[in-house]
């Protein structure tokens, strides 16, 4: 805009500080909470300004974690939660990518009723069929493994969804012109959809990758291995012990904050690129 | 290079709807033909049968002399225009044009040859690297054309490629088009709903109406001879004007009219048939009332109401109307002017 309004300029942007004072400050906190002494944080006031036992903190988190809250080390931990967040983020996009490109693209029997019945497990969560999913998954023997952790968790029918939205919205005439030219199904799927998808998928990742990353129910349940323990269980873990040790869970907590922030910032380039780049 | 033949060429879509019903037509090698109807009429589903995008429901098709019916449109060795382009957007224009011959397994050398003799010939050299959404709605076409072009197919099919562009650009791209298609000598068929379009461009037009073949021939043969009241109106503008017999009857002093071939209930007769001083042939004179003036610059187009009737009439002439909105004015018809159909049939009654 080319108003030019002091007071106007002033009040919007007084608006704007708060607002992300209040989402910075606990974040803040949780940082500073992060460098206490032990004990300093049960006293009943919590200090503003770090301390000085950052590093020793931050150090014993990450190589050995709270072996009496049967916690390992955060580590591990990061790990198996990574491993099990791409795995399924990537599993969901893969799937859904391709059922998506079968519903649209290909004239089938029964294709609304395969539709629909995707459609329809979008009100099943996990939550709702936990005990059925995790009878199939110990039948499998899956239990303690990442196959376990992930699988269940792939079928996105949201992702499917949406993309079968976008899908629609390409034009036909593309998928004609690629036929005209020479492209099979999978070649038009490779050079021409997954292109032009690329701004959805990669704001379906971090929405995926963020879904899989909190997940705590689900590991909770099916491992009892602590090599299998991921960063979400292993704070609660750590949080529900007789005296928690608030500075390394603090630690632990800042740690686990990061993946996710940084698979939105590379994929952020991503999608903005993706937006200002669109057709038409 | 190929001619294309279609035999009994029928479409017929789920609930009995008959898109095309039974279409024959012969292209020779190197011909430019057109494809000319209303919307709804099934010349777009007709080109999309040839090039496979839409299946055949009965008929044979051929391109050369091979028959194509069940082939997929990449092995029938045709390239397509679309009316929207269908450019690839995440691809740079060197690309869009490269694709088909790579998706053929053209090796990168020969590749590279002839999308830059294809881009010579258009005159987008200059946007080999940009992306289709840098450039103009003509430039897009030229990049539609040269896709089509570096394949030396066949055969072009164009599906209403100028239907995007303004007026100006559309007259200019259509030259460009003719020209191309003398140059190249490659047999084309292309869809058009624009009957100027239709006249300057093709060698035939084949004029469709609700799935059926109206009339067949050079432009000039379709306008000078239009073989039914479907062709005589749709050809030509502004159209053509249909008279009753009977009316005109009444104005014809001479008997001029008596000798109409059998049948005959109603005449078309072309606006610039219509003459505002008596011609030296034998003529018709007609009283009307001059109610709107349209001046188009070269030409004016006269919209009158005529004397005991309501049937609205259009004259052209060139330069000013002698009189003013709301006058009375007489016209004259030569009597060879009068093109003889029989309303009910539809058909032109006069066959020499």
């Amino acid at each position: 805009m080319v108003e030019n309004r002091p007071w106007a300029n002033f009040f919007a942007h007084t608006v704007l500080i708060i607002g992300v004072a209040l989402v910075i400050f606990p974040v803040y906190i949780a940082l500073v909470a992060s460098t206490q002494a032990p004990g300093e944080l049960v006293r009943g006031t919590l200090p503003l300004l770090p301390g000085h036992h950052g590093i020793e903190n931050y150090t014993q988190m990450w190589q050995s974690g709270i072996s009496t809250a049967n916690s390992p080390s955060a580590a591990l931990m990061l790990w198996n939660s990574f491993v099990m967040a791409m795995a399924i983020t990537v599993g969901k996009l893969s799937i859904s990518l391709l059922s998506a490109f079968a519903i649209v693209y290909f004239r089938f029997r029964f294709r609304m009723f395969f539709f629909w019945l995707i459609f329809v497990t979008l009100m099943l969560p996990v939550e709702v069929r936990i005990i059925p999913t995790f009878q199939v998954v110990a039948d499998l023997n899956m239990l303690n493994s990442f196959a376990g952790l992930s699988i269940p968790l792939i079928a996105s029918a949201t992702a499917t969804f949406l993309f079968r939205q976008f899908f629609m919205t390409i034009p036909e005439e593309m998928l004609e012109a690629a036929r005209v030219d020479g492209a099979g199904p999978l070649k038009f799927f490779k050079d021409i959809l997954l292109p032009l998808s690329i701004t959805n998928i990669a704001a379906l990742f971090v929405i995926m990758f963020i879904y899989g990353w909190n997940q705590y129910l689900w590991p909770l349940i099916i491992t009892t291995d602590p090599n299998y323990t991921t960063i979400v269980m292993g704070i609660q873990r750590m949080t529900s012990e007789e005296n928690p040790q608030w500075q390394l869970v603090m630690a632990a907590v800042v740690m686990a904050a990061l993946p996710p922030v940084l698979v939105i910032l590379f994929m952020q380039r991503l999608f903005v690129k993706g937006l200002t780049e669109t057709e038409k | 290079m190929a001619s294309i033949t279609l035999e009994g060429l029928k479409k017929t879509y789920t609930g009995n709807v008959n898109a095309v019903k039974g279409i024959d037509l012969h292209i020779e090698d190197g011909e430019f033909v057109v494809l000319v109807g209303p919307s709804g009429c099934g010349k777009s589903t007709l080109l999309r049968m040839v090039a496979g995008l839409e299946t055949i429901t009965e008929g044979t098709l051929k391109i050369g002399e091979r028959v194509v019916n069940k082939l997929e449109p990449a092995e029938r060795d045709i390239a397509m225009v679309f009316q929207n382009y269908a450019l690839y957007p995440h691809m740079s224009v060197y690309n869009n044009l490269a694709y088909g011959l790579k998706n053929r397994g053209f090796n990168k050398d020969e590749i590279e040859q002839r999308v830059r003799i294809a881009a010579k010939m258009l005159e987008i050299e200059e946007f080999l690297e940009r992306k289709p959404r840098k450039l103009s709605g003509g430039q897009r076409q030229r990049v539609a054309m040269g896709r089509a072009l570096v394949r030396e197919p066949a055969a072009f099919l164009f599906d209403e490629p100028l239907s995007n562009l303004d007026a100006k650009l559309r007259v200019q791209m259509r030259v460009e088009i003719k020209q191309l298609q003398r140059r190249l000598r490659t047999t084309s068929l292309y869809v058009t709903h624009d009957q100027l379009e239709a006249m300057t461009l093709g060698d035939r037009l084949v004029v469709l109406n609700a799935g059926q073949i109206e009339q067949v021939g050079t432009p000039m043969e379709i306008y000078a001879r239009p073989a039914t009241l479907f062709v005589a109106g749709f050809i030509g503008s502004p159209a053509m004007n249909m008279l009753s017999v009977d009316y005109l009857k009444a104005q014809d002093a001479n008997g001029l009219l008596d000798n109409l071939p059998a049948g005959t209930d109603i005449v078309g007769i072309r606006p610039d048939d219509m003459h505002l001083t008596p011609p030296a042939v034998p003529h018709l004179a007609v009283d009307s009332t001059l109610a709107l003036f349209e001046a188009a610059g070269a030409e004016s187009h006269l919209y009158v109401t005529l004397a005991n009737s309501e049937q609205p009439t259009v004259i052209r002439v060139s330069g000013q109307p002698p009189v003013a909105e709301g006058e009375t004015l007489r016209f004259y018809i030569p009597r060879e002017a009068l093109h003889p159909f029989d309303s009910t049939t539809g058909k032109r009654t006069n066959t020499f």
